[in-house]
């Protein structure tokens, strides 16, 4: 309309905590009916508004984490950070019954559609592994064959997010091939000594670059330019890897 | 390039840009108008720490779009693009 600034053009949503679900020590998940959602694509994620009496508002964005199924349902995994200022909420009082605001789906560069059907390496540092989760539950959901890879990095076993899940997919034949790299504490008879992921783990640990695959990588900005790097060293053709920051605190903007 | 290394993918400007644009501007090809190259708006480097958003080149560095929103107006600063190539949304389809 001429003259009318076209503002909020995507809406806050009234969005119900239905469950929560601990990850770990410090990560939570929360399962939110949100009211007419359009449903998503996997990778995609969503701004969540907190609003205090006073009217103070905080945004914070949250990848998706579950697979696009149409029940109006979503799952965010929240990772608490020490100074947060929103996650501490999310991951400590929030209960189910709870209303929070919330926008989205959002993004349409950083996700995997059921139709690519080509090699995919999924790379993730920490919480990153959020979104890289959504696609391999949309890959299940949607009955796909595509070859999957994932490279977790993570600090210590106990920080593994979905680790049950992930066990459980390991196992199965046809299914996503994971290779865990712990950068701090690793299990015992762990043969990889700790520390940050290398040329020989991109080697050995992910799809290798005859195949073209799609590569999608999520983590802190350091994680993400490292890995990167490591894959473009290792013959990797740049259009083809797409990634996301979480930025150095990782709790996004 | 002297920008600060502390920065975010395109992508997250995705959710403050929905609300001025119908379709998805992060995923829309853009050239910079400084070193030519024509990139995905979602690997822009973001810089979202300050009372707005600046998104600039992954190459280069030059600054490709201001973004901010001032009481209720937004101020829009595109000139660091030559051009955006955005695909049409189907008329079915929500804004994403």
């Amino acid at each position: 309309m001429a003259g009318t600034a076209v503002l909020e053009r995507v809406t806050w949503r009234a969005a119900n905590v239905v469950a929560v679900r601990d990850e770990t020590a410090t990560a939570r998940t929360l399962a939110l009916a949100v009211c007419d959602w359009p449903g998503h694509v996997a990778g995609q994620h969503v701004d969540v508004r907190l609003t205090a009496p006073d009217g103070y508002s905080a945004v914070r964005s949250y990848s998706i984490a579950s697979a696009p199924i149409s029940d109006g349902r979503i799952e965010i995994t929240v990772e608490r950070l020490p100074n947060g200022e929103v996650s501490p909420y999310l991951t400590q009082e929030v209960m189910v019954g709870d209303e929070l605001e919330l926008r989205g789906p959002i993004g349409g560069w950083f996700v995997w559609r059921r139709d690519q059907t080509e090699p995919i390496q999924l790379l993730a540092g920490g919480s990153g592994i959020v979104p890289l989760m959504a696609m391999i539950r949309s890959r299940r959901s949607a009955g796909s064959s595509a070859p999957f890879r994932l490279l977790y990095s993570v600090r210590e076993p106990e920080k593994v997010f979905y680790r049950d899940e992930l066990r459980t997919l390991s196992n199965q034949g046809d299914s996503v091939v994971i290779t865990y790299a712990y950068t701090r504490v690793t299990p015992n008879d762990w043969r990889r000594p700790a520390g940050r992921i290398d040329a020989p783990l991109i080697a050995t640990g992910t799809w290798p670059s005859t195949l073209r695959p799609t590569s999608y990588v999520c983590g802190p900005t350091s994680f993400v330019e490292h890995a990167t790097d490591l894959l473009i060293a290792a013959g990797h053709d740049r259009e083809r890897i797409r990634t996301e920051r979480f930025g150095a605190t990782g709790e996004r903007k | 390039m002297n920008a600060p290394m502390n920065y975010l993918d395109g992508n997250a400007a995705a959710g403050e840009l929905s609300r001025v644009f119908a379709v998805d501007i992060t995923s829309a090809k853009g050239q910079c108008a400084n070193c030519g190259a024509k990139r995905r708006f979602a690997e822009a480097h973001l810089y979202s720490h300050c009372p707005g958003l600046v998104a600039r080149c992954a190459l280069c560095g030059h600054v490709l779009l201001r973004f901010a929103n001032v009481r209720g107006r937004v101020f829009l600063d595109l000139s660091g693009m030559t051009y955006l190539r955005v695909d049409a949304p189907k008329q079915e389809e929500a804004p994403v």
